[in-house]
C-alpha cells in the first residue's frame, strides 16, 4: 500500500467505530440514563459485550451487577487513570478531551449499582490535568444535584508507583495507605476502596459505556469479532510510519495492523505494553489483537531491525525490578532475577542454558505471584526469549 | 456456624466458612509449609510458600490467605506446587546472606529448614542480598539486612502486637526494605527492645545481641566471681529451647546446669521479685495515704516499672506521665545493685570482682542493664543479660544433656523466694503478688479469694480491670476503710497504649496499673524460645501458675530472706537504702 492507500484504509477503519472521540450531548445522555432503571442499564452493558479496556478484559457489564447485588453501606464508582503501563498514553487524551463522558460514564455506573460517590484516581504524572478535572468535578456534581442523581464526583492524585494501576493497591493508594495489592478473594464489588462495594473501571470502558447507553448495545456489538466486541483505542508507539493515537475496530489481524502503521521493516510488535507479549513478524498474520489472540490495553510497540531484542527486554526488566511493589518473593525477586539473569547470560557468566531457568522462573511467577504484575512479566520475557534467543544470548 | 466442604488432596473436609486453606489442611492434617505466616499476626500472603494448587484455577492460591470455599479442589503436593515452593525458596535464598555455618539463627531458622526440605540450591540464582552494614548500635537487637527476606513479620509484629512502628516496610522493588523511622540505627529509634521481631523472625535477620562469649570468659576468669540471676519466666520456657516441649517447670534442672556451666554463685530474680513487692506495694500504700489524708498529692494511677520495654516506651510516648511510674527499679535492676552490695559483704567477695549475669525471657533487659542510672552498686549493676535463648545455647554448648540433670538448689542469701515472685512471669502476676501483700497489711487478712488466685487479673485478655473492697482495715490504715482499690493489668504495648490514653486523659479510673511490653507478660518476651504462640503462651502461663501453687510460701512478706534483708541491712521499705539501691527514675524521650 502507499501512504493515501493507507491514509484511506486508515480513515475508512476510523470512521467504523468513531465511539470516544464523537461529541455527544452528555447532559442529555445523563437524564436519559437516570430515568432507565438500573436493571436495563446494566443488561445493556452485558449484552453490549463490553470487557475492561485497561487490559484484564473482565466483562464490565458483570462487574457493575456483582457490585449492585453485593451488600454494603455506600458503594463507590472509581476510575482508574492511573495509565502507567509502558506505551500507553490514550486515557489522558481520552480524559482531557473526553471529560464530561467519562464523567457521565461514571455516573451511569453510579446510578446502575446505587453508588454515591465516585472517583477518578488520576496518575501522578497527569497532575497537569488534575485542575482542569476538579473544576469538571465540580460542575458536574452541580449537574447531578440538579437532575436528582445523588452522586459526588471528586479527583484523587497518585503518587507515581506503577503498581497503583492494579485495582487493590489503587485502593490503597487512595486510602492513604503504601500502594500495594490486597489478597484476593474478596475482590472490589464486594470489598474495594474502604472496604466497601466498588466498581472500578478504566477512563476508556467508561467512556465506552457511556457510549453504549448512548447509541445502543447493537451498534457496539455490531463492530469487532464475538470474543472482542467493539472498539479500542490504542497508542501507537515506536519504529511505526503513524504514530499516536486511534481509535480502531479489536479482532484486526497484526499484519493488517502492520500494514497500516509499520514502516515496511517491523520485526516485532508489542502488544499491551511491557507487561504484554512480543509478537514476532512470522506470527504477525495467525495473531489477532483481541482477547482471542493478543488482549492490550493499548500499548502497541514497533521494533523494525535496527533494535536489540535484548535491550529492549533488558528495558523492560529494569523497569519492573523498580516497580514491583516488592512484597511476594516472586515478583519482588524474581523481576531482579530474571534481568540480572539475561545480563549473565549476555556477558557470559551464565551458560546459555540459564534462559532455560529464567523461563521456567518467570513461569513460576505468573502462577505464584500475588498480583497481575508479576504474574503477567512471563509474556513479554517467554516471548522475547523464545523468538529472539539469539539477540539475547549475543 | 455455616460449614462449607472442599476437598485436600482429595480427601473431604468440612470446616467453618472464613477459615483458610490453610487451616483446612491443619484440620485434617496435612502441614502445608509456611513462612510470613505467624498465628500471632495478620495474614499478609507475601511469601507464597504455601501455595497451593486449586482444580480450575489459572494461578496457585495462597493457602494462608485464600478462603476455603465449598466444592473446592485443593491440592497441597502436585508437582506444579512443589516447583513453585522451591522456586520460591530458592528466590529468597538469593536475597538472603546464607551464612548457614555461622549464623547464630542457624538450626532455628524456618528458612533453612525449608531449603532442607525441599532440596533447595542455595546459589540457584545469582546472589542478591542486601549489601548495608549491620546494625549493632542497640545493645538488645542485631539488625541484619543482608538475611532479611522480606517476609514482614517483624513489621506486623511491630505495628499489631505493640503498636510502635518502629520497623517499616520502605521503598518498592528491588530496594524493598525493613527500616527504622529514616533508615537510623535501632538505638536512635522509638524501638523499645522489647523484642517482639527478634522472636519472630525466621531469619537471622533479626537477633538478640548475643553476650554468651563475654559470659564464658568471665566464668573462665579464676579472679572473677560470677554471679547468676534467673527471671521467672525462664523456668518455664527453658525446656522448649532444650527439646523438652512447652509448658514444663525446669527450675531444678536449671540451677543444675548454671552450676555445671561454672556460675559461682546461683540465685535468683524471684529475691527481689518478693523484694519489688515490699517496695512497690509500700510505694501505692503511701500514694493512697497522702492522696486519702490529703496533705500531699500523689500521682494516679501508679503504673508498674519491671518490665524496661514498656519503660521506654512510656518515656518515648507519654513523657508526660512519668510521674504515674513507681519508682522501683525491675528486678532483675534491684538484683543487681544488691549482688554488688549486700550478697558480695554477706560472702565476702570484693564487689570490685563480682560480675553479675542475669537470665532473663527479655531483650530490653538488655538495654536496660545498660541505662547510666543503673550503677548504684558503685559498679555497673548487671553486667551481662543472657536471653533464656542464649543460655540454652550455652548448655548446648557446654554438652550437657537438660534432660537428664537433677533438680539443684539455688544457693542461699538471695535464692529464696515465694508464689508470688513466680507469678511476675505471666501478665498479671506482679498486680497479684502485690495484692496478696498490701490487702494482708492493710486488713491483716488473706485476699479473699479462692486458694489466693485472684482470677480476675489472670488469662489473655488484653486489658484485665478488677476492683478490690478493703474492709474491717487495720487501726494504722483507717483511712482506707471501705475503699475500693482499682486495678488494671495490661500486656503488649498496643494495649499498654490504651490505658495510656485514658490516663493521658486524666480519665484513668484505677489506682494501680500493671503494665508488660510483651504479650502475655514475660513468658511471651521477646527474649524466650522461638516459636512463641497464643498456644504456647497459654501453655507457659499454666506453669507459672502451677509453679505458684506448689511453693509452701505464697506471700511477698512471707519470704525469710526478705525479711531478713531489711533487718540486716535495708531497714524498711522506702527506707534510705532502698532508696539509694533500689528506685530509679526515668528519662523523658522524643517521638523519633
Amino acid at each position: 500500500m502507499n501512504s493515501d492507500e493507507k491514509a484511506k484504509r486508515l480513515r475508512g477503519l476510523q470512521e467504523k467505530v468513531n465511539l470516544i472521540f464523537r461529541e455527544i450531548d452528555c447532559i442529555e445522555l445523563l437524564e436519559r440514563a437516570i430515568k432507565e432503571d438500573p436493571e436495563t442499564i446494566i443488561q445493556k452493558i452485558i449484552d453490549s459485550g463490553l470487557r475492561g479496556r485497561g487490559g484484564a478484559g473482565f466483562p464490565a457489564g458483570l462487574k457493575w451487577k456483582g457490585a449492585k447485588e453485593a451488600a454494603g453501606g455506600i458503594k463507590y464508582v472509581v476510575c482508574n487513570a492511573d495509565e502507567g503501563e509502558p506505551g500507553t498514553f490514550k486515557d489522558r487524551r481520552i480524559l482531557d478531551e473526553q471529560t464530561d463522558k467519562v464523567i457521565t460514564g461514571m455516573a451511569i455506573c453510579a446510578h446502575a449499582v446505587n453508588a454515591t460517590e465516585g472517583s477518578i484516581y488520576l496518575r501522578g504524572e497527569y497532575n497537569f490535568l488534575l485542575s482542569k478535572l476538579s473544576a469538571k468535578c465540580n460542575t458536574w456534581n452541580t449537574i447531578f444535584k440538579d437532575k436528582g442523581l445523588v452522586f459526588k464526583v471528586g479527583v484523587k492524585s497518585g503518587s507515581g508507583a506503577y503498581v497503583c494501576g492494579e485495582e487493590t493497591a489503587l485502593f490503597e493508594s487512595m486510602e492513604g495507605k503504601r500502594g500495594e495489592p490486597r489478597n484476593k478473594p474478596p475482590f472490589p464489588v464486594i470489598a474495594g476502596y474502604m472496604d466497601e462495594p466498588t466498581v472500578i473501571n478504566n477512563v476508556e470502558t467508561l467512556a465506552y459505556a457511556a457510549m453504549i447507553i448512548a447509541d445502543g448495545p447493537e451498534s457496539f456489538k455490531a463492530i469487532g469479532t464475538k470474543d472482542s466486541m467493539g472498539g479500542k483505542v490504542f497508542s501507537i508507539s515506536g519504529d511505526a510510519s503513524v504514530k499516536g493515537i486511534f481509535e480502531l475496530p479489536l479482532g484486526m489481524n497484526l499484519q493488517e495492523f502492520v500494514d497500516l502503521f509499520g514502516d515496511d521493516d517491523t520485526k516485532a510488535v508489542q502488544v499491551g505494553g511491557s507487561s504484554g507479549v512480543c509478537v514476532p513478524r512470522k506470527n504477525f498474520a495467525d495473531t489477532i489483537i483481541g482477547f482471542e489472540g493478543v488482549p492490550t490495553g493499548g500499548s502497541m510497540m514497533l521494533f523494525n531491525s535496527t533494535r536489540s531484542m535484548y535491550h529492549v527486554l533488558e528495558n523492560y526488566l529494569e523497569f519492573f525490578e523498580e516497580e514491583s511493589c516488592g512484597q511476594c518473593t516472586p515478583c519482588r525477586a524474581g523481576c531482579q532475577q530474571l534481568l540480572k539473569g539475561i545480563e549473565a547470560v549476555r556477558s557470559g557468566e551464565k551458560p546459555l542454558s540459564y534462559i532455560e531457568k529464567l523461563r521456567d522462573l518467570a513461569q513460576v511467577m505468573s502462577v505464584a505471584s500475588k498480583c497481575g504484575l508479576g504474574q503477567s512479566l512471563v509474556n513479554p520475557f517467554n516471548s522475547i526469549t523464545r523468538y529472539f534467543r539469539e539477540e539475547i544470548c549475543y | 456456624m455455616e460449614t462449607i466442604t472442599l476437598t485436600i488432596n482429595d480427601i473431604a473436609v468440612e470446616i467453618d466458612k472464613g477459615a483458610t486453606i490453610l487451616d483446612a489442611a491443619k484440620k485434617i492434617g496435612i502441614r502445608i509449609p509456611t513462612l510470613c505466616h505467624h498465628d500471632d499476626l495478620c495474614a499478609a500472603g507475601n511469601c507464597r510458600v504455601c501455595v497451593v494448587e486449586q482444580k480450575g484455577a489459572r494461578t496457585l492460591q495462597a493457602s494462608c490467605v485464600v478462603p476455603a470455599a465449598e466444592g473446592m479442589q485443593i491440592y497441597t503436593n502436585s508437582r506444579k506446587v512443589r516447583e513453585a515452593r522451591k522456586t520460591v525458596i530458592e528466590l529468597l535464598l538469593s536475597e538472603h546472606a546464607g551464612e548457614c555455618t555461622s549464623c547464630y539463627k542457624s538450626g532455628n531458622c524456618e528458612l533453612q529448614g525449608l531449603a532442607q526440605e525441599y532440596l533447595a540450591c542455595g546459589d540457584a540464582f545469582i546472589d542478591i542480598s542486601d549489601k548495608s552494614p549491620i546494625d549493632i548500635s542497640s545493645p538488645s537487637i542485631i539488625k541484619d539486612d543482608s538475611k532479611c527476606i522480606r517476609c514482614l513479620r517483624c513489621v506486623r509484629t511491630c505495628a499489631e502486637l505493640q503498636g510502635v512502628s518502629a520497623l517499616w516496610s520502605t521503598h518498592k522493588g528491588n530496594k524493598t526494605k525493613v527500616e527504622t523511622f529514616l533508615n537510623k540505627p535501632m538505638h536512635y529509634v522509638v524501638c523499645t527492645n522489647c523484642g517482639q521481631c527478634v522472636n519472630r523472625c525466621p531469619t537471622g535477620a533479626l537477633t538478640e545481641r548475643n553476650y554468651i562469649e563475654e559470659v564464658w570468659r568471665a566464668i573462665d576468669d579464676p579472679e572473677k566471681h560470677v554471679v547468676v540471676q534467673t527471671a521467672p519466666a525462664v523456668r518455664v520456657g527453658l525446656g522448649e529451647a532444650l527439646g523438652m516441649g512447652s509448658g514444663g517447670v525446669v527450675t531444678g534442672k536449671m540451677v543444675s546446669a548454671l552450676k555445671r556451666l561454672g556460675f559461682d554463685s546461683v540465685l535468683d530474680t524471684d529475691f527481689t521479685a518478693d523484694l519489688t513487692i515490699m517496695e512497690e506495694g509500700t510505694e501505692l500504700l503511701a500514694r493512697l495515704k497522702s492522696a486519702l489524708q490529703g496533705r500531699k498529692s500523689a500521682t494516679f494511677p501508679m503504673m508498674t516499672s519491671c518490665s524496661p520495654g514498656w519503660i521506654k516506651f512510656i518515656e518515648h510516648e507519654f513523657p508526660s506521665l512519668l510521674d504515674n511510674l513507681s519508682t522501683c527499679k525491675s528486678p532483675q535492676q534491684m538484683f543487681g545493685a544488691l549482688a554488688k552490695t549486700y550478697y558480695a559483704e554477706k560472702i565476702g567477695v570484693d564487689p570490685a570482682k563480682m560480675v553479675s549475669v542475669s537470665v532473663m525471657p527479655c531483650t530490653a533487659k538488655k538495654f536496660e542493664a545498660n541505662r547510666p542510672e543503673m550503677y548504684s552498686s558503685g559498679f555497673k549493676d548487671v553486667d551481662y543479660v543472657l536471653t533464656t535463648r542464649e543460655l540454652a545455647h550455652m548448655i548446648r554448648q557446654a554438652g550437657l544433656n537438660f534432660a537428664d540433670l537433677e533438680d539443684g538448689k539455688f544457693d542461699s542469701i538471695m535464692g529464696e523466694s515465694t508464689g508470688a515472685a513466680v507469678i511476675f512471669g505471666a501478665t498479671g502476676g506482679v498486680m497479684e503478688a502485690a495484692l496478696r501483700t498490701a490487702y494482708e497489711i492493710v486488713t491483716g487478712r488473706e485476699v479473699p479469694f479462692k486458694n489466693l488466685n485472684i482470677e480476675p487479673v489472670r488469662g489473655m485478655e488484653g486489658v484485665k480491670a478488677a476492683g478490690i473492697k478493703v474492709e474491717n482495715v487495720k487501726d494504722e490504715w483507717k483511712f482506707l476503710e471501705g475503699a475500693e482499690l482499682k486495678v488494671a493489668v495490661a500486656h503488649g504495648l498496643v494495649n499498654a497504649r490504651k490505658v495510656m490514653q485514658e490516663a493521658e486523659k486524666g480519665m484513668s479510673p484505677y489506682h494501680f496499673v500493671e503494665i508488660m511490653a510483651c504479650p502475655g507478660g514475660c513468658i511471651g518476651g521477646g527474649g524466650q524460645p522461638i516459636p512463641t504462640s497464643p498456644a504456647i503462651r497459654l501453655k507457659r502461663a499454666e506453669a507459672i501458675y502451677e509453679a505458684d501453687e506448689a511453693l509452701p510460701l505464697r506471700k511477698s512478706h512471707e519470704n525469710p530472706e526478705i525479711a531478713a534483708i531489711y533487718r540486716e541491712f535495708l531497714g524498711e521499705p522506702l527506707g534510705h537504702k532502698s532508696h539509694e539501691l533500689l528506685h530509679t527514675h526515668y528519662t523523658p524521650r522524643n517521638r523519633t
